[in-house]
């Protein structure tokens, strides 16, 4: 899917518009919480059905062995202004679906990956694939309670991250703290940006 | 059921078979838009209040038309309409073909990501929440 030009026509006052960011994380670990701790609404779930051709609905012979799978993806919605509206998605939990991430992916300005100390590998597929793809991500260590607190440079060492990916704490049920999470990804994303474009001139 | 087929006969009565079924019963068989792409996050505005007596529309159509009365993307119909986001592609696209809807795709630069100002609208309107 690309984002085409055809259905903006030009010069025309900005009409409203829309950015995702992706909460992603190993399965447990808050995602849907913290996109309901930012959202306006509770969060909503939309479904994506995977089959294996996608077609084929007048051939019913042969169903019962196709492999049909729903892919769930919570997501919430933040009304930045009349132009401007903020789509929080937490990325679906298991890791083999990488189609529906990719879709998700594609336009996303960044990602924030949730870590659960007690379960740090977790987030290792999540990290790779942003890294892969290149997406801005920063790492939210959510408190849960009872669990051994780490210094954040002991988690940023253990998930063996570039020095620049920030890793912040954060109680992903409380607003104030998954709005500083939201911010510091955009802040990381705008350097990564600045960044790369620094390294296209010096080329 | 009391056929004789076994698993395969009880596969279509259990809850898998809804996500199978549905879709297609929604869309006549369908599962490409006739127009668009339709990213999950593309808004979608009702042009009119009511979709009339245009013919060829189903109640879900209709149903489309009466929540875009006020912005929706995409995931939210689908998600207020209870339908998988696919079916819901092939309905807006009967939609856009009939001009009942307008869609905006996500802003984004030819690098495939919106400009910096919209970084900062999105920084200051985290912080006034």
């Amino acid at each position: 899917m690309d984002f085409g030009p055809s259905e903006r026509p030009a010069g025309a006052a900005p009409l409203p518009t829309a950015v995702k960011i992706l909460i992603a994380g190993g399965f447990g670990v808050g995602k849907t919480t913290m996109v309901g701790a930012v959202s306006e609404t509770r969060p909503l779930r939309t479904e994506e059905v995977l089959t294996e051709t996608g077609v084929g609905v007048d051939d019913l012979s042969g169903v019962e062995q196709k492999t049909t799978t729903t892919v769930a993806m919570d997501f919430g919605r933040i009304t930045i202004s009349d132009e401007l509206v903020l789509y929080l998605f937490g990325t679906p939990g298991q890791d083999r679906f990488w189609y529906v991430w990719d879709e998700l992916a594609l336009g996303a300005i960044g990602a924030v990956v949730l870590a659960d100390t007690r379960r740090l590998a977790g987030c290792f597929p999540s990290i790779d694939y942003f890294e892969e793809r290149g997406t801005p991500f920063v790492v939210a260590v959510n408190c849960f309670e009872g669990a051994r607190q780490y210094r954040l440079d002991e988690v940023q060492v253990a998930l063996n991250l570039d020095p620049d990916v920030p890793v912040v704490l954060c109680d992903a049920r409380q607003r104030e703290s998954s709005k500083e999470v939201l911010i510091t990804l955009l802040e990381h994303a705008m350097k990564t940006r600045e960044a790369r474009r620094r390294a296209v001139v010096t080329d | 059921m009391t056929a004789p087929g076994g698993a395969a006969e009880h596969e279509w009565v259990d809850d898998h078979a809804g996500p199978v079924v549905r879709p297609y019963a929604v869309t006549g068989g369908r599962a490409r838009p006739v127009t668009g792409t339709f990213d999950l996050i593309s808004l979608v505005t009702a042009t009119r209040t009511d979709v009339g007596s245009e013919s060829g529309l189903g109640p879900e159509h209709h149903a489309i038309v009466g929540l875009c009365q006020r912005m929706q993307s995409v995931a939210e119909v689908a998600a207020h309409l209870d339908l998988p986001v696919g079916t819901v592609r092939v309905l807006l696209g009967d939609l856009v073909a009939r001009h009942l809807v307008q869609v905006r795709e996500p802003r984004a630069t030819p690098a495939g990501l919106p400009d910096d100002s919209v970084f900062e609208a999105v920084i200051n309107g985290l912080r006034a929440l």
